[in-house]
């Protein structure tokens, strides 16, 4: 089994850490993990901001960079989401504007084989108990896209429920968007503000230490408005948690 | 007040406005920005909202066909729309042998000119209407002031925007962002110089206030010679038309009158009556969540001794036909109007209705208006992308409506151009002004990410230079750091530390 990393390039340039944790935690469950230079964005800033021709190199990129892999797992919902939700639709457009096939082929090569890593987890390994140790109480948020593009459902929760020493608390409103949205963020800052703050109070509320999504990016948002509150509570990537054991050296 | 007072000009001494209107509103931003700092309009949004999301949830976990109930209503619109031109010819010829009139209009101005001259026709100065979003989206209200005919809403929410010359801010509770205080003081203020004062003393109390605008509009339902409305759905194998409701304040306006004229959008069309069928299901649930909603209206044509004597239907297009004409943005002509998406949208919840700048609010507004009335101004521009594109809306549409993908379809109108067709005409449209410094940035994202070496070779330098970054950004990513702290950036991007450990090649 070839499994290749998507990291994101969100992941790649700001939480390494991220991407890290994944390799140990899949490396720990005998996975061999590959992680194709050639890869960088799925595209979706360009794409969700209207900007389709941008993203179509990506499209063409991101099926070249994972053609050998068996399996192509990405520890983030929203661009799992991007590859199975929109590029066949940016392959279909491209086909109604007379511009052939080839990025649909490109699409069709990549989507069936592209899991957030939950999902890798749950549904390929077929594990929801992957050895973790994380002493600490959390809240989980689920993310936008991975509950309702992606339909992760409680897979994420299952994970959780079965790391040692991990208490999780529930979020009251914990399907209500946190406002990120990616450029929505920054051309609706009032709006997106405002959700922010509303989540992080819901968050604070839980008594949490940590609070945890499969999304570095909506974390990215909600971390940025905890600690512009000062607030205590940490935000950690679900792979951080899962890639924990009592080793520290790990 | 006297009926002379219904012929005073607009605006005159003592005389209402209640001609609010949507014209010159701004950009969404900027409208959403004063609504965010209005703690007790948020505050109504979210106790109204709330409630009736969670009471959808269960009236909708009632049915466990709904999935399929969903696909059906979805299918038969979709099916509807494909051959519209056909349902509404049929639609044409049974409203015309039941003895019914029907009227083309192309746009806002031909309809007000229509119904202006219907209702001049019949010597009456005043009209009672029962809520119709076609007649607010065209301004009919307005349009009968500026020809000194008086148009008295009788919906219950409607009535309380007109009372407070007000816009409506949700598709089926208009005066959603009012408070129950609110509506006393809006009553006690203004119902005398519309017509009958409100009582003495009255309290906000929910069946007061409703006893008083009872009241109220008894007297226009008693006197009223032209009733104006719109539909919910039209039957075009019959002629029949439909309006669901839950006051009764339509049924009165659509039987007392002797003259009424409907003002329906065209998309409204049903082929059968076994089509309204699955609509009668899905429509009430989805909306306010009952069972079945307590009053439906049907009327087809005329009849001797029964209801009124004269019925004109006004089929309005007002940039439908155009909007069909889009593949992908085609889906929001499926819309009944149920305010489900408004219901459970964070943003509507924060933003409330007016920042949308139309009739339509809320998700459904964000991807309707800019089709109807095209991408005409910065607010249209703004709307698609009043969205963080969380999802919730298509996952409660009754009808399907993938809004997330005609909110990304729109966006891309606004920042590449491309094809659209404006009354009739395909025309390739140019991206939007302002979108200079986005587009530029788009680019150089892309071209970074099409080039891994030299994103790798940026990572390196953001890293070195780590303990010099501002923690305030400028431009346009002030927004962020306004209210957000920044991500500290790493000492080394992931693609080095698998390099350096790995081994890698680059
Ligand atoms: S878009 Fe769907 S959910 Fe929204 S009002 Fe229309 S039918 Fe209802």
């Amino acid at each position: 089994m070839r499994v290749g990393l998507f990291v994101t390039c969100v992941n790649d340039s700001l939480y390494p850490r991220t991407g890290r944790a994944v390799v140990a935690l899949l490396e720990r469950l005998g996975v061999q993990v590959d992680f194709p230079m050639a890869q960088s964005c799925c595209g979706q800033p360009m794409f969700n901001t209207g900007y389709r021709h941008q993203t179509e190199p990506l499209v063409r990129r991101y099926a070249a960079a994972f053609r050998d892999h068996d399996h192509i797992v990405a520890p983030s919902g929203s661009c799992a989401a991007m590859v199975r939700d929109n590029y066949p639709r940016i392959g279909a457009r491209a086909e109604a504007e007379g511009r052939g096939t080839e990025l649909s082929e490109a699409a069709a090569s990549v989507v069936p084989k592209t899991y957030e890593l939950t999902e890798f987890l749950v549904d390929v390994l077929g594990v929801t108990d992957v050895g973790a140790y994380f002493p600490h109480t959390v809240t989980y948020h689920p993310t936008c896209h991975g509950l309702r593009v992606l339909g992760l459902g409680d897979r994420p929760r299952r994970l959780l429920e079965r790391v040692e020493g991990l208490e999780l608390r529930e979020l009251e409103g914990a399907e209500e968007c946190c406002g990120f949205g990616g450029t929505f963020a920054v051309k609706n800052p009032a709006v997106s503000s405002a959700m922010g703050s509303d989540k992080s109070r819901a968050i604070a509320r839980t008594g949490a230490e940590a609070v945890c999504t499969v999304d570095n990016s909506c974390l990215m948002h909600i971390g940025g408005v905890l600690a512009r509150e000062g607030s205590p509570v940490r935000p950690v990537h679900i792979a951080e948690i899962l890639a924990g054991t009592k080793d520290p050296a790990r | 007040m006297s009926r002379d007072g219904a012929r005073a000009p607009r605006g005159g001494a003592g005389f209402p406005q209640g001609g609010a209107t949507y014209l010159g509103m701004p950009a969404f931003p900027q409208a959403a920005d004063a609504a965010t700092r209005d703690g007790r309009l948020r505050a109504n949004l979210r106790h109204a909202t709330h409630t009736i999301r969670a009471k959808r949830a269960r009236a909708v976990a009632e049915l466990d066909d709904w999935a399929r109930l969903r696909e059906a209503g979805a299918a038969i619109k979709d099916r509807t729309l494909r051959h519209l031109d056909h349902h509404l010819v049929r639609l044409e010829e049974a409203v015309t042998r039941a003895g019914g009139t029907v009227h083309w209009a192309a746009d806002a101005a031909e309809a007000n000119r229509i119904v202006t001259d219907l209702v001049r026709a019949t010597g009456e100065h005043e009209v009672v209407k029962v809520k119709s979003m076609a007649t607010q989206e065209i301004g009919l209200n307005e349009a009968l002031a500026e020809a000194g005919i008086r148009a008295y809403e009788t919906d219950l929410a409607e009535l309380i925007v007109q009372l407070g010359d007000d816009l409506p801010s949700h598709i089926l509770v208009p005066a959603i962002h009012r408070n129950r205080g609110e509506i006393r003081d809006i009553f006690r203020d203004r119902m005398a110089s519309w017509g009958r004062p409100a009582p003495e003393g009255l309290t906000d109390r929910p069946a007061e206030l409703a006893e008083a605008a009872r009241q109220h509009l008894r007297e226009k339902f008693l006197r009223a010679k032209v009733g104006v409305s719109g539909a919910n759905f039209m039957v075009a194998e019959t002629g029949t038309l439909v309006v669901v409701e839950s006051e009764g304040n339509g049924r009165m306006c659509l039987t007392l009158p002797e003259t009424l004229i409907s003002v329906v959008g065209i998309e409204k069309t049903v082929p059968t009556w076994r089509d309204l069928e699955v609509f009668l299901q899905l429509l009430p649930r989805s909306s306010t969540a009952e069972r079945m909603n307590p009053y439906t209206s049907m009327w087809t044509g005329t009849a001797d001794g029964d209801g009124p004597r004269v019925f004109h239907l006004v089929l309005l297009d007002n940039g439908r036909t155009d909007t069909l004409a889009d593949e992908v943005g085609r889906q929001a002509l499926r819309c009944i109007r149920c305010s489900a998406c408004l219901n459970v949208c964070p943003v509507y919840e924060r933003a409330g209705g007016h920042a949308y700048g139309s009739p339509y609010p809320g998700p459904i507004g964000a991807i309707l208006t800019p089709q109807l009335r095209g991408l005409s101004s910065p607010l249209e521009e703004s709307l698609p992308y009043a969205s963080s594109l969380c999802g919730a809306c298509f996952e409660v549409c009754p009808v399907a409506i993938d809004i997330p993908e005609v909110l990304v379809h729109l966006r891309e109108r606004v920042a590449e151009g491309g094809e659209v067709t404006v009354r009739g005409t395909r025309t390739v449209i140019r991206p939007a002004k302002g979108h200079a410094t986005e587009r530029a940035a788009m680019r150089a994202a892309r071209w970074a990410f099409d080039h891994p070496g030299a994103l790798r070779r940026g990572q390196r330098i953001l890293a070195r230079t780590r303990r010099l970054q501002p923690r305030r950004l400028p431009g346009p990513g002030r927004a962020w750091t306004d209210t957000r702290e920044l991500p500290a950036v790493p000492a080394e991007s992931f693609r080095d530390w698998w390099a350096r450990t790995r081994g890698g090649t680059a």
